[in-house]
C-alpha cells in the first residue's frame, strides 16, 4: 500500500541517532512541562519554538523535538491531576475526577499506571488514524481553489468561536483582533505600508512568535503574580506505591480506553474542538455507559482511563486538519502551526507532495515518541512526581526569562521584547474578561493566508463577490461555517464542557 | 460593568482601525480588491462583536484588589526595563535582577529570591549560551 510505503520511508528518516535523541529529549521535557502546574502543551511548546528556531535545527529534527514535547505534555498533565487534584493543563481536568480519589485511597501508583497506559492507547491508535485519514483529506484539499480556502479559514474561526467558546461575541472579537494584528506591516501584494504609523519596526509586521509567547507564557506569569501562589505544599508527600497495574484492572479498563480513543479522535479532527473537549466527551460518555454502581467520581479506574485515552487521541486527531489543510483546530495545534511557519514550511496538500520526508518523518517520530513515553512513564513516574515540588516562585521567573531569551534570540531587538511584554499584559486582561486567546493566535497566524486567498479569488474573477460562493465545495464550507457558529447558540450548551464554566478556566491553559 | 467598558473600548478600537484603514495609501498598481478591503471587513467584524458584548455583558469577572493590580503593573514595568537595559548591562546582570524581583514578588524571601535570580541567570547562560551556542546580549563585561 502507498501509505504504508510512505510510512516506512518516514521511519527511515526518523530512525537516525540525532532524531531519536531529540525525540527522547522532547518526550522528557514535554512530560515535565505537562506535569508542572501552569505550564501546558500550548505555552510549553510556545516557549520552545523560538529556541528550536534560533538553535538552527533543520525542519524535520525541529519538528520531531517539538511534537515530542506536545505528546509528552499530554502525558504529563495527568500526574498533578492524580496526585494533587490540580490539573497540570486543561485537558487533564477530567482526570482529577477519578484520579485524585484513587490516589487518596492509596492507589496512586495504579492510577498513574492506568492513565499512562490509556494515554499510550489513545495516542497510538490516533496516530494510526492520522496515517490513514490525512492522505484522504489531502485528496479533497487538492480540489480547493482560493475561494474554497478562504471559506475554509472562515470555517475554522466560526467553529472555534461557536463550539469551543463560552461567548461567541468575544470569540469573534478575538478573531478580528488577531486578524487585525496580522494586517500590520507592508502589504505583500501592492507594497504599501499598513497600520505602521511611520514606525520602521512595524513595517515587517508583528512576528507571530512574539504574540504567542507574550499571550500564552507571559500572561501566565501575571496570573501567578495576581494570585501569588506561594506556599501550597501541604499534602504533597503523596505515596505513589507500585506503578505496575494489576492485569485485572487493565482488562477492566480496556473497553473504556477503546471507546474513548474513537470518540477523542473524532473530537480532535473536528475543527474547533481540541484535547479538552476530547477528554470531556470521553469521560461523560463512559460515565453514562458503564457507571452502574455509582463508582464514577469516587475512584473508578475506568474514569481515569477514559479521559486520558480521550485527550491523547484528540491530540493526534487534531494533527489531521493541521497537516493536511494547514488549518489548526485548537490552541496547541495553532502553536504547532506557528512552529511550521517559523521553519518556513506551509502545511497543506502541497506539503504531502513536495516534502513527504517531513510529514512522514514526523508521523514516524510520533510512533517512536509514544513508545518512549510509555517506557518512560511507567518506571520513571516517581522522578516526574518530584518535579511537582518545584515551587512556582522559582519556576515562573525562569519561565519568563526563558521566554525573553527565545524572542531575543530570533531578532535581537529590544522592540520585540517590549511588544511581547505588552502582549503579556493584554493577554492577562483578556483572560480576566473571559476573551479566548486561541482565536487571536489563529488570526495572527492565518490572517496573511486568508487575505491572500481572498484577493487571489477576486483577481481571478475581476472583483466579482458572488464568485466566492460559486462552487459546491465553497457553498458546503460556508454552510458548515454558519452552522458551526450559529447552532451552538441555539442548541444551548450541550456540547461544551460544563466544568469549563468554573473560574478554573481563567487561569488554565487554552486547549 | 467591565464588559460594557470593554465593549466601548472595542468600538473605539474598531473605529480607529477603520479610520486607519481608510487612510492607507493606494499604490498605482493594484489588484481589483486593493489593500483596504480586507481591513474594512475585519474592522466591521470587530465593531459588531464589540457592540454585542456591550449589549449583552457577561457576569462581572473577579478583579483583584488595587494592590494586586499595582503589583502586575510594576512587574510589567520591570520587564520593560529589562528589555531596555539588556543591551547596556548584558544578559547575566539584567536577568539576575529581573528574575530575583519576580521570585521575590511571587513569595520567596529576599535572600532566597536573590539566590534564585543568580541561579536562573547563570543556569540559562550556561545551558543556552555555553552548551547550545545561542547568542545572548553581551554587556560591558562580556556576558
Amino acid at each position: 500500500m502507498d501509505t504504508l510505503a510512505s510510512l516506512a520511508d518516514g521511519f527511515a528518516v526518523a530512525l537516525t541517532f540525532q532524531n531519536l535523541m531529540l525525540a527522547l529529549v522532547g518526550c522528557f521535557l514535554g512530560t515535565i512541562i505537562g506535569a508542572l502546574p501552569g505550564l501546558g502543551p500550548s505555552n510549553g511548546v510556545a516557549i520552545l519554538i523560538p529556541l528550536a528556531f534560533t538553535l538552527g535545527l533543520p525542519a524535520t529534527p525541529a519538528l520531531i523535538l517539538l511534537t515530542s514535547v506536545y505528546y509528552g505534555a499530554m502525558y504529563g498533565g495527568r500526574i498533578s491531576s492524580i496526585l494533587l487534584n490540580i490539573p497540570g493543563d486543561e485537558p487533564a481536568l477530567m482526570t482529577t475526577l477519578d484520579g485524585y480519589p484513587m490516589a487518596r485511597a492509596g492507589q496512586a501508583g495504579e492510577a498513574l499506571a492506568i492513565s499512562g497506559l490509556a494515554s499510550f492507547v489513545g495516542a497510538f491508535f490516533a496516530t494510526w488514524g492520522l496515517v490513514f485519514l490525512a492522505p484522504q483529506l489531502v485528496k479533497v484539499a487538492l480540489l480547493f481553489g482560493p475561494a474554497e480556502y478562504f471559506a475554509l479559514f472562515v470555517l475554522a474561526f466560526a467553529t472555534l468561536g461557536g463550539i469551543a467558546s463560552r461567548n461567541q461575541a468575544k470569540a469573534a472579537f478575538a478573531a478580528a483582533l488577531g486578524l487585525g494584528i496580522s494586517t500590520i506591516g507592508v502589504d505583500g501584494q501592492t507594497g504599501v505600508p499598513r497600520f505602521s504609523f511611520g514606525e520602521v519596526h512595524l513595517y515587517d509586521g508583528i512576528d507571530f512568535l512574539v504574540a504567542i509567547v507574550g499571550l500564552f507564557a507571559l500572561s501566565e506569569v501575571f496570573i501567578f503574580l495576581e494570585h501569588r501562589a506561594g506556599g501550597n505544599g501541604s499534602d504533597r508527600s503523596m505515596k505513589v506505591g507500585r506503578v505496575v497495574p494489576p492485569w485485572k484492572m487493565v482488562r477492566a479498563t480496556l473497553p473504556a480506553m477503546g471507546r474513548s480513543t474513537i470518540l477523542g479522535f473524532i473530537a480532535g479532527v473536528l475543527p474547533g474542538a481540541g484535547a479538552s473537549l476530547g477528554s470531556f466527551i470521553s469521560y461523560t460518555f463512559e460515565k453514562r455507559l458503564s457507571d452502574r454502581n455509582g463508582t464514577f467520581g469516587k475512584g473508578d479506574p475506568r474514569g481515569v482511563a477514559a479521559p486520558e485515552a480521550g485527550n491523547n487521541a484528540a491530540a493526534g486527531g487534531a494533527l489531521v486538519p493541521m497537516l493536511a489543510l494547514g488549518v489548526p483546530g485548537s490552541g496547541t495545534t495553532a502553536v504547532l502551526l506557528a512552529m511550521l511557519l517559523a521553519l518556513n514550511i506551509t502545511p497543506g496538500p502541497l506539503l504531502f507532495q513536495q516534502n513527504p520526508d517531513v510529514v512522514w518523518g514526523l508521523i514516524a517520530a510520533l510512533f517512536i515518541g509514544n513508545l518512549m513515553l510509555l517506557a518512560m512513564n511507567l518506571p520513571l513516574v516517581s522522578l516526574f512526581v518530584r518535579v511537582l515540588l518545584v515551587p512556582t516562585r522559582y519556576l515562573m521567573p525562569a519561565v519568563a526569562m526563558i521566554s525573553f531569551v527565545g524572542i531575543y534570540g530570533i531578532s535581537g531587538s529590544t522592540f520585540d521584547l517590549v511588544v511581547m511584554v505588552a502582549f503579556g499584559v493584554i493577554g492577562w486582561v483578556l483572560r480576566k474578561l473571559d476573551v479566548p486567546l486561541v482565536p487571536i493566535i489563529l488570526g495572527v497566524l492565518l490572517g496573511d493566508q486568508m487575505e491572500k486567498n481572498l484577493r487571489r479569488a477576486m483577481t481571478i474573477h475581476n472583483g466579482d463577490w458572488t464568485m466566492l460562493f460559486d462552487s459546491w465545495l465553497a457553498i458546503a464550507l460556508w454552510s458548515f461555517a454558519i452552522i458551526g457558529f450559529v447552532l451552538p447558540l441555539i442548541v444551548g450548551r450541550y456540547l461544551r464542557p460544563k466544568l469549563a464554566d468554573e473560574p478554573i478556566a481563567e487561569g488554565a491553559d487554552p486547549d | 460593568m467591565s464588559d460594557r467598558i470593554f465593549g466601548v473600548f472595542g468600538l473605539l478600537l474598531a473605529g480607529f482601525y477603520l479610520w486607519q484603514a481608510s487612510v492607507i495609501e493606494l499604490s498605482f498598481i493594484s489588484d481589483p480588491f486593493g489593500p483596504r478591503a480586507f481591513p474594512y471587513i475585519i474592522g466591521v467584524v470587530l465593531a459588531i462583536a464589540s457592540a454585542v458584548v456591550l449589549w449583552k455583558p457577561d457576569t462581572e469577572p473577579e478583579w483583584p484588589a488595587f494592590s494586586r493590580l499595582f503589583e502586575i503593573g510594576i512587574a510589567a514595568a520591570v520587564m520593560i526595563a529589562y528589555a531596555m537595559f539588556l543591551k547596556d548591562y548584558g544578559f547575566v546582570a539584567c536577568t539576575t535582577v529581573a528574575a530575583a524581583y519576580l521570585s521575590w514578588r511571587l513569595g520567596a524571601r529576599p535572600v532566597s529570591a536573590a539566590i534564585a535570580g543568580v541561579a536562573i541567570a547563570v543556569g540559562i547562560y550556561v545551558i543556552f549560551h555555553l552548551v547550545l551556542g545561542l547568542s545572548l546580549a553581551r554587556g560591558p563585561w562580556g556576558f
